[in-house]
């Protein structure tokens, strides 16, 4: 038995380590793209009045950038750490509250099955309907309604992965047959996902002369990074929390 | 001592009414942490806007809308 803080704590130092090495795949992988969209913000911006990153920046620094781009490489570790930090943190305690209803005996295939579902539900289904987008591409106007509806596909992708298990749960009345109870949950899930796509308000804000190729290189590398997180989360933790290694050793000593 | 205990491979304890109020407390406190970097425009940082830009690209990356 672990502490709820011992938990908690080992959530955190494994969101930390998977938050720094999605932060260097991001680097290698990612960066350049960013880069070379900026080149493109930065060539179309030279035409008209260059709105420089919003609010509250004093007149004469309207060319001198609050941070540099190498303080924006730099940054980047420190954002995908942070994230990690308080994801390894949330999943620690989803995992401590969670733990006693899911049907495995084994903690690794839990903290394995928690990271996907969060993966799903956080990462690929607002990834579907809001593909992320480069710097260049994005109406500095419509920032608020595309932070509220992304926020709305991270709830929505939570609440569809619960139904899902919920539904294949359910479906368990109608016999043992493992396929009845996949195909109610994926029909379940699936049928959330798409009534919500088909609410939610489509946002296309590419512009026509923005390059096809470097736009999904860059969304392709910003799924990676977030592939990178939630793996390293699932299989982190599944290597910190679970104790039946540790248990049959002492059982050894003890024989 | 020798015979496995059932429970073993739950490695987390049972939940309390206590033990759930601490859990939301964790959980608003690391929320707080994922708005600094995902959205705050030093509304919370106290940094104006220099935390925000400095993680711009990470907000990019991570596939939060930004700008
Ligand atoms: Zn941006």
């Amino acid at each position: 038995m672990r502490t709820f803080g011992s938990v908690l704590v080992r959530g955190l130092l494994v969101g930390l380590f998977a938050g720094l090495l999605a932060g260097t795949f991001a680097y290698v992988m990612g960066e350049p793209h960013i880069d070379s969209a900026i080149a493109i913000e930065e060539a179309a911006g030279a035409a008209h009045t260059h709105d420089a990153g919003g609010q509250a920046v004093p007149a004469e620094a309207e060319e001198e950038p609050l941070v540099s781009r190498t303080g924006q490489r730099a940054g980047l570790f420190l954002a995908t750490s942070l994230y990690g930090v308080s994801l390894g943190g949330i999943f620690a305690v989803g995992f401590a509250l969670f733990r006693r209803r899911l049907r495995t005996g084994s903690d690794s295939y839990a903290a394995l099955g928690v990271a996907a579902a969060g993966f799903v539900g956080i990462v690929l289904v607002p990834f579907v309907k809001y593909p992320p987008n480069p710097p260049a591409v994005g109406d500095p106007e419509t920032i608020t309604k595309r932070t509220v509806t992304y926020l709305l596909t991270v709830v929505i992708g939570l609440l569809a992965v619960w139904a899902g298990v919920a539904a294949s749960r359910w479906a368990q009345r109608f016999g043992p047959a493992q396929w009845i109870r996949l195909g109610v949950g994926a029909a379940a899930f699936l049928a959330t996902v798409v009534v919500a796509y088909l609410i939610l308000p489509s946002i296309n804000e590419v512009p026509g002369s923005f390059p096809a190729t470097l736009l999904w290189q860059f969304r392709l590398a910003s799924l990676g990074t977030q592939s990178v997180l939630w793996l390293l989360l699932g299989l982190g933790f599944a290597a910190v929390i679970d104790r039946r290694t540790p248990v049959s050793q002492s059982e050894v000593v003890a024989a | 001592m020798s015979a496995p205990t059932p429970a073993r491979s739950v490695a987390v304890p049972a939940i309390s009414p206590r033990l759930l109020a601490v859990a939301l407390l964790a959980v608003g406190l690391l929320l707080m942490l994922a708005y600094l970097v995902a959205f705050d425009q030093g509304a919370v940082s106290q940094s104006g806007m220099y935390l925000h830009e400095l993680m711009h690209d990470g907000r990019h990356l991570l596939g939060v809308p930004c700008h």
